[in-house]
């Protein structure tokens, strides 16, 4: 306690040490389910039935080194000697360990069963395959043999195509309502006119309204007109209930440009329209940037509104669609569901990842004034 | 090139006046400075030249044109901001090119143009660099830049230096005035600090709380300012003023402060004589306070017994500090003199620059 600077050091250290670790913890926590899924999209369907996607990782597995046939006259009703070691039939199911760390384990029944010899080994599974991928991503036919012989005819799941539908759906309906809201926002921020105030307002209110509400409303009208089924449906539905949040972000970042810069531009000779794509656009990426990855990830995962607007449309449903409706018709099929399933995040991964940067920065915008 | 006139002009925000009245006319070629505390409306008056705040009341001429209804685009006018207010993803040839492309020159002009100025500035080898990567007197003379290759008929500066440090700031002033004969433009500056008006300006127009205050020479401004305000304002340190009250003895006029009073100069007391009794503030520039053993010949001295609180040397003089009764004033005298601190002295006035301002309504009296 002499040293009090140094104990507080200590401390200090061992808190961050904390800190950090707990962090660790939370991270290991959130992405163990998602490797899970990554791993076992590639595993073979019969390990994926047998054992868990950990069994890829090294371990202690009891391994058999030797097989053979019970004598035929063992008194199976009694106790029994094999292999150097004696038990009851019910034992030798469970098995028997010998001193040497072997295992004598009866596999089968009583009559036809065999005995195997069995040794604790590091073990890895690792029998990796990209056929999941390809039975779910393609449409095409593929012939099974199954283990009796007989060929079964397997139709594969066409994700490729509900891929494409759902990047059809997501980039315009990102697009689209960070277009409108760039422009928006700009004219609330710096163009003078009656109402701006009261407008704004109005916009920031339709936060509230929540999407579900006017779900059947907006069906009844695109029944009206046509639009039901049809990717302009989503995309006009995505755009209406983007643009509140997106025209609020905008505004805080492009309100918060410098006016000199704009004043400098006015007097420079540009237009609002000039000022608009030669100045607040290069200089707003950060808050483009961040909403648009918010809008695509909320696009991209979408069920809701896809179902909704688009319905059963097999050559427009999107990929959320798909995944849904292939957890009913093969949910006993891991390494499809879980290859699907992996094929979905992907995107939006990369999409995070690559934009990870303007995401923390963009999100900041307006509160802080970097 | 052009002149420029103020009429009438008032800019009021709500309730509050920021420009009240203002005339001014600034001639071709002059470069004008604007001077006030801060807040006083002196950018706002530059504001409304350029066209981005409108005008409440008034007319604003450039070129005999009245201007109030005209777009800044369409003014002819350059503006440098404080904050220099570059394009921060452009180069510095983009940002100095970006008027000129607005208004559809064509690229050999734009370069030829853009070349020059840089060249002027001495920036040319900063052309391909971002204003980011640049220091705040390179940003500044890209601002300058930028104003420049528009050619302008008036060059608006809006307190250009403040954010300079102080030996940048001495150095840019001086090529400023270099680039305002080069350019023989109409200039319009506006700044807070009073030493930038002195330096650079052929006339300064003081502003306060939106009313101008006096426009005239520096030189001018310096010896007769026209109230307290002015005079007040105008040199550092700032002119001492004492509560008095002029009173006659005889054929002689003095200024009694109640601790001192000293006589008036015949030629002076001329002026004075028909405010006698009344009361008024005497004011005296801390450079005409001497100490009567190294005062300049000719002058007309009258001695103060003081007090030394304080002296300061600067090298080329030294500030004095004094106290007489419960007057605080300082004086700016020789650094040869042998004052110290704690001393009771003798100081001189010279009584040939005094001035006597009316204590109700703050103006000179002459």
């Amino acid at each position: 306690m002499s040293k009090k600077p140094k104990s507080a050091k200590t401390k200090s250290k061992l808190g961050s040490l904390l800190v950090n670790g707990i962090l660790l913890l939370i991270v290991l926590l959130w992405t163990i389910p998602t490797i899970g899924v990554f791993v076992s999209s590639f595993r073979d369907p019969f390990d994926i039935q047998t054992s868990g996607w950990w069994s890829v990782f090294p371990h202690k597995e009891w391994v058999k080194i030797d097989e053979f046939k019970p004598a035929d006259d063992l008194d199976r009703d009694s106790v029994m000697k094999i292999a150097g070691v004696s038990g009851t039939f019910a034992e030798f199911r469970a098995g028997i360990l010998k001193p040497d760390g072997e295992k004598v384990t009866w596999v089968g029944n009583k009559r036809l069963g065999m005995i195997q010899i069995q040794e604790k080994k590091w073990v890895t599974r690792t029998k990796f395959t990209l056929d999941n991928y390809d039975k779910v991503l393609s449409g095409k036919k593929y012939v099974i043999k199954t283990s009796s012989g007989a060929t079964k005819e397997f139709q594969g799941d066409n994700f490729s195509g509900a891929l494409l539908n759902s990047l059809t759906v997501a980039i315009p309906a990102t697009v689209i309502p960070i277009l409108i809201a760039a422009f928006a926002a700009y004219g609330f921020a710096w163009m003078q006119f009656p109402g701006r105030r009261i407008l704004f307002v109005l916009i920031v209110a339709l936060l509230v309204v929540p999407l579900q509400v006017a779900l059947v409303p907006i069906l009844k009208d695109y029944v009206k007109l046509d639009l039901n089924g049809t990717f302009l449906a989503v995309w006009l539905a995505h755009t209406g209930f983007g643009l509140p949040l997106a025209t609020y972000l905008l505004f805080n970042y492009i309100s918060g440009l410098p006016r000199d810069i704009l004043e400098s531009a006015f007097i420079d000779g540009a237009s609002h329209f000039t000022i608009f794509m030669r100045l607040i656009l290069p200089l707003s990426v950060p808050a483009l940037a961040s909403f648009a990855i918010f809008q695509f990830l909320w696009v991209w995962n979408d069920y809701l509104v896809a179902l909704v607007f688009i319905g059963a449309k097999p050559d427009v449903q999107v990929f959320t669609m798909r995944l849904a409706e292939i957890v009913g018709s093969r949910g006993n099929d891991w390494h499809l569901l879980t290859a699907g399933a992996f094929v979905s995040m992907v995107l939006p991964l990369i999409v995070f990842f690559s934009l990870q940067r303007y995401f923390v920065r963009g999100l900041l915008a307006g509160s802080v004034k970097g | 090139m052009a002149s420029v006139t103020y009429e009438h002009v008032t800019k009021r925000f709500g309730d509050v006046v920021a420009v009240n009245d203002l005339n001014i006319q600034v001639a071709d070629k002059e470069f004008l400075v604007l001077v006030g505390p801060s807040g006083c409306g002196k950018t706002t008056a530059l504001r409304l030249l350029a066209g981005l705040e409108d005008i409440t009341d008034g007319k604003i001429l450039i070129e005999d044109k009245v201007v109030n209804d005209v777009a800044p685009k369409d003014r002819d006018i350059a503006m440098v901001f404080q904050s220099y207010a570059l394009y921060p993803h452009m180069s510095v040839y983009d940002n100095m090119a970006f008027g000129l492309k607005l208004r559809k020159y064509n690229k050999d002009e734009i370069k030829r143009r853009v070349e020059q100025a840089a060249n002027i500035l001495g920036i040319e080898s900063l052309l391909d660099r971002k204003p980011k990567q640049l220091s705040g007197g390179q940003r500044q003379r890209v601002a300058v830049g930028r104003a420049i290759v528009r050619e302008p008929k008036v060059f608006l500066l809006d307190e250009p230096l403040s954010n300079l440090d102080a030996k940048l700031r001495v150095q840019t002033r001086a090529e400023l005035t270099k680039l305002h004969q080069r350019l023989q433009a109409t200039f319009i500056y506006v700044t807070h600090d009073q030493v930038e008006a002195m330096t650079m300006a052929t006339r300064i127009a003081v502003v306060n709380q939106g009313v101008l205050q006096q426009i005239d020479t520096p030189q001018m401004l310096y010896d007769k300012p026209n109230n307290l305000f002015v005079a007040g304002f105008i040199g550092s340190p700032a002119m001492n003023f004492f509560d008095a009250h002029l009173r006659k003895d005889g054929n002689n006029l003095f200024v009694d402060t109640g601790t001192f009073s000293i006589k008036v100069p015949d030629e002076q007391a001329k002026i004075y004589m028909p405010h006698v009794n009344k009361a008024v503030i005497f004011g005296i520039r801390p450079e005409d306070i001497h100490d009567p053993k190294y005062e300049a010949p000719g002058i007309i001295a009258e001695l103060v017994e003081g007090k030394i609180e304080v002296t300061e040397l600067m090298g080329n003089e030294i500030f004095l500090y004094l106290k007489s009764g419960e007057h605080n004033y300082v004086a700016r005298v020789d650094p040869r003199t042998s004052f110290k601190m704690g001393d009771d002295v003798q100081v001189s006035f010279n009584m040939g620059n005094m001035h006597i301002f009316d204590k109700e309504t703050e103006q000179a009296i002459r």
